[in-house]
């Protein structure tokens, strides 16, 4: 039992916008009142709920290859030391799996969605997670390039390809349905690339990434899966890639979509020479969309190395900086490609990429409905998140920013334009409150009786990314694991699975199939729930299509 | 004047990046003894595996059989090391300045990603010498490695600025990935010199086999050869006053615009 007295409260999910109030906790959740046990005085300190990061790659094949393919960048990153409490590790650009866990809860952030799996590398990914203590985990897993369900698509059997979904979905262990660059990656596999919505899909008669994208949101939605469907658009990164973003909109006809690192899909211009921002386009677009939600997938200058199942974007990136690139293929489910990269603010297509991410998160008016991200390691590493926050929060520091990048760059952009600073209570909407409504996980976000008990309680600083870096408490799940900024205990952190409902006989469909065009074996393949540590099955939700920006818990 | 004994080989490799004149000009006797190395994964004093002999200096020798005595010299920037006897991995790696004189041989990775300074080894190098870490983008960006005997595979590796001078043989893969700097091979080297080369230049004074991307450009004798001759043999690696160079370019695989001079004993 724990009580902790006389913090500055902010819970946006229940209405409490900073007031000095008691939060009591039990048995790991938040109950109304307790008696005796442990109490932490936080007078003068400033009490979240634990932060929740929507998108974010820390698992997995293609991060693991990321590892191996930048040893230079270990070799700089801070090392985790092994002690009583800790597993040795790294951080850096991709820390290692212990120290993410460390670092995640080092900053006050208790729940992670691991946002790109395909499902033949879902055992892999729960492995590692299993390795990524303190923290809650969720995956997505990869559809939009999938042979099995396009097949079933172009063949126009809407309804088995929903169910073979749904059974992909629980075999991955997955919590949610991700879509990456629809079309496009299967196309690559052809040696092409589907970057418009009506383009054609190489090996396709009808598909195109405008059907694929209406189609996987119409079958996340009638699945009532509670998170919506977490679409990476087509043309990401490119100038002028405004208009398939708007377009996509559009295609999903009124279906929930949340859409991920918005920030790489808002420029305009011809080329890399004349690449602006079309940060205002997209927010409005947004704003008048209210079955949408995003994360900023916001960049900040220096090293990191980009990840991402968009394997024809990484080539081009490839070709961009002609270093390194690993590709992935995976069989019939997706692609992969990373390439170590490093955002510099004398270059103005960088500099464009800086703004956009603040601008996005800046313009777009509701914060219920656009959360903190960097797509880590794309944008930047997680750990910097407390960089942003800053940026977001001091107009006068966003200022002297601007002035680090090149003064020819400012007409491209709306940032210099924009005074709004974030309060106290809307960063804990876009770090935590917002990203659990998001996601579905209703006892996550808030501090409200029956929350889980993830808090993170800080110091007040007029600096606050030295704030928020820096957190003086942290609990998960009740357990004390941050006190007085330090490690003090490491507990396991769990892993939610959706089970959605599919008509069983879709294994006797998919089995022949599967054997077919699978280097593996059928039965191999669904990742059994006992290999899943910690796991914990959520139902389908039980309202569809609820507002993603609907206020109250 | 400091001098550092090594009492017996250590058992396992010892890192001592704590041995470079940085570290130990300010310190007393006392502190040098107390310095720390990690013995495998054991963190130890310094004086268990040396006798130390008179108070932190600029200049430093070290003696004994130091084979897995690794990082010696890392990232030093002045100051004179002077080793009697063989030295383990990663010797000099980083530095940036001053002088490591060996009297003996080197294990792998002499100079590795250095910026500045000269590492004279009198015995054989191993392999890796002044190369990029693997990962890496470049290896060393200057200073000047000299070795007397012979050194093994990857020599110059990702190389960028800077001179390596062998005069024993080198092994496959001299200059692999070459950004820049000069590469000279005195008594020439195996297979795959220069492959994936983009810059740089390689110099060898006996017949290369090279790989079939690089083609002939001409047979010339270069005007800065005469300039950089005389810089060479100071070093003690002169080059042959007569007789002219064949000039290939390549890597065409890459492609790159790397030189290999190789010297043709009389004009062709």
């Amino acid at each position: 039992m724990l009580r902790i007295t006389g913090g500055t409260v902010y819970d946006p999910a229940n209405g409490v916008h900073g007031e000095v109030r008691d939060v009591c906790i039990a048995g790991g959740k938040v109950v109304a009142a307790v008696e005796g046990g442990r109490t932490i005085d936080a007078s003068g300190m400033v009490v979240f709920p634990g932060g929740v990061d929507v998108h974010t790659h820390v698992a997995g094949a293609a991060l693991n290859f990321a590892r191996g393919l930048i040893p230079e960048q270990h070799r700089k990153a801070v090392p985790v030391v092994h002690s009583k409490l800790r597993r040795a590790g790294l951080g850096g650009v991709t820390p290692t799996t212990f120290a993410t866990g460390y670092l995640y809860a080092g900053m006050g952030w208790t729940t992670v969605n691991e946002a790109a799996v395909p499902v033949l590398s879902a055992k892999h990914t729960h492995e590692e997670l299993r390795d990524t203590p303190i923290v809650d985990k969720t995956c997505c897993v990869l559809m939009a390039n999938n042979e099995l369900l396009l097949d079933l698509l172009e063949a126009g059997e809407y309804e088995r390809a929903r169910d073979v979904l749904a059974w992909l979905v629980w075999a991955a262990k997955a919590y949610g349905v991700k879509a990456v660059n629809p079309g496009g990656v299967a196309a690559w596999k052809w040696g092409k690339d589907a970057k418009r919505l009506s383009d054609p899909v190489e090996g396709y008669g009808k598909m195109t990434p405008g059907t694929i994208v209406a189609a996987l949101a119409r079958m996340v939605d009638d699945l009532h899966l509670p998170h919506p469907l977490h679409l990476h658009c087509n043309s990401l990164g490119n100038p002028g890639n405004v208009d398939v973003t708007l377009e996509t909109m559009k295609v999903l006809e009124g279906n929930r979509a949340h859409l991920a690192h918005l920030q790489y899909h808002a420029y305009g211009g011809d080329d890399w020479g004349t690449i602006r921002s079309e940060a205002v386009a997209v927010a409005d677009a947004f704003n008048a969309n209210p079955n949408l939600t995003a994360d900023a997938g916001a960049v900040l200058f220096g090293n990191t190395v980009t990840i991402t199942a968009d394997g024809p974007w990484q080539h081009l990136l490839f070709q961009l900086t002609g270093k390194k690139w690993a590709n992935l293929d995976v069989e019939n489910e997706t692609g992969c490609g990373v390439v170590p990269y490093a955002y510099k603010p004398g270059s103005p297509a960088n500099a464009v990429q800086w703004a956009v991410g603040l601008e996005l998160l800046l313009l777009i008016t509701d914060p219920w409905r656009i959360y903190l991200t960097t797509d880590h390691p794309n944008g930047a590493p997680f750990w910097r998140y407390p960089e942003i926050i800053r940026l977001l929060m001091d107009r006068d520091y966003r200022r002297e920013q601007l002035n680090t990048i090149p003064g020819a760059v400012h007409s491209r952009l709306v940032l210099p334009e924009l005074t709004r600073e974030y309060t106290l209570s809307e960063i804990a909407v876009i770090t935590s409150a917002g990203p659990a409504r998001a996601l579905g996980l209703p006892h996550k976000g808030h501090l409200g009786v029956g929350a889980d008990a993830d808090v993170a309680i800080f110091n007040v600083d007029k600096d606050p990314a030295r704030m928020f870096a820096y957190p003086r408490y942290v609990i998960k799940g009740g357990e004390v694991v941050i006190e007085e900024g330090e490690l003090r205990q490491v507990v396991e952190g769990r892993s939610f699975a959706v089970r959605p409902a599919y008509d069983e006989a879709v294994e006797a469909y998919l089995r022949p199939v599967f054997q077919q065009q699978y280097t593996m074996s059928f039965d191999n393949y669904p990742v059994g729930p006992d290999r899943v540590h910690g796991l914990e099955v959520v139902g389908p939700a039980t309202q569809a299509g609820r507002e993603p920006g609907e206020p109250g818990a | 004047m400091l001098t550092l004994t090594l009492l017996e080989p250590p058992t396992v490799p010892l890192e001592a990046e704590v041995l470079s004149p940085d570290v130990l000009a300010p310190l007393s006797h006392a502190e040098v003894r107390a310095l720390p190395v990690y013995h495998g994964k054991r963190r130890l004093r310094l004086d268990e595996f040396f006798e130390v002999e008179g108070d932190g200096s600029d200049h430093v020798t070290l003696h004994g059989d130091l084979g897995r005595v690794r990082w010696v010299g890392r990232k030093m920037t002045r100051g004179h090391i002077t080793i009697h006897g063989p030295v383990g991995m990663h010797l000099g790696a980083h530095m940036r300045g001053g002088h490591i004189e060996v009297h003996g041989s080197a294990a792998d990775w002499v100079g590795g990603e250095m910026a500045g300074g000269t590492i004279h080894v009198r015995g054989d190098a191993g392999g890796q010498v002044g190369s990029a870490y693997r990962g890496s983008v470049s290896g060393m960006s200057g200073g000047t490695i000299l070795v007397e005997g012979a050194a093994g595979i990857e020599v110059g590796m990702r190389m960028r600025r800077g001179l390596i001078a062998v005069r024993g043989p080198v092994r496959d893969f001299a200059g692999l990935q070459m950004k820049g700097g000069t590469l000279v091979l005195m008594s020439g080297a195996e297979l795959r010199a220069g492959a994936w080369m983009t810059r740089g230049t390689i110099i060898s004074l006996k017949p290369l086999r090279l790989l079939p991307t690089f083609g002939l450009a001409c047979d010339y004798a270069p005007a800065f050869l005469r300039l950089y001759a005389r810089h060479l043999a100071g070093l003690g690696f002169p080059l042959p006053a007569d007789g002219s160079y064949h000039r290939f370019t390549g890597d065409a695989a890459v492609p790159g615009k790397g030189e290999v001079l190789q010297w043709q004993p009389h004009p062709a």
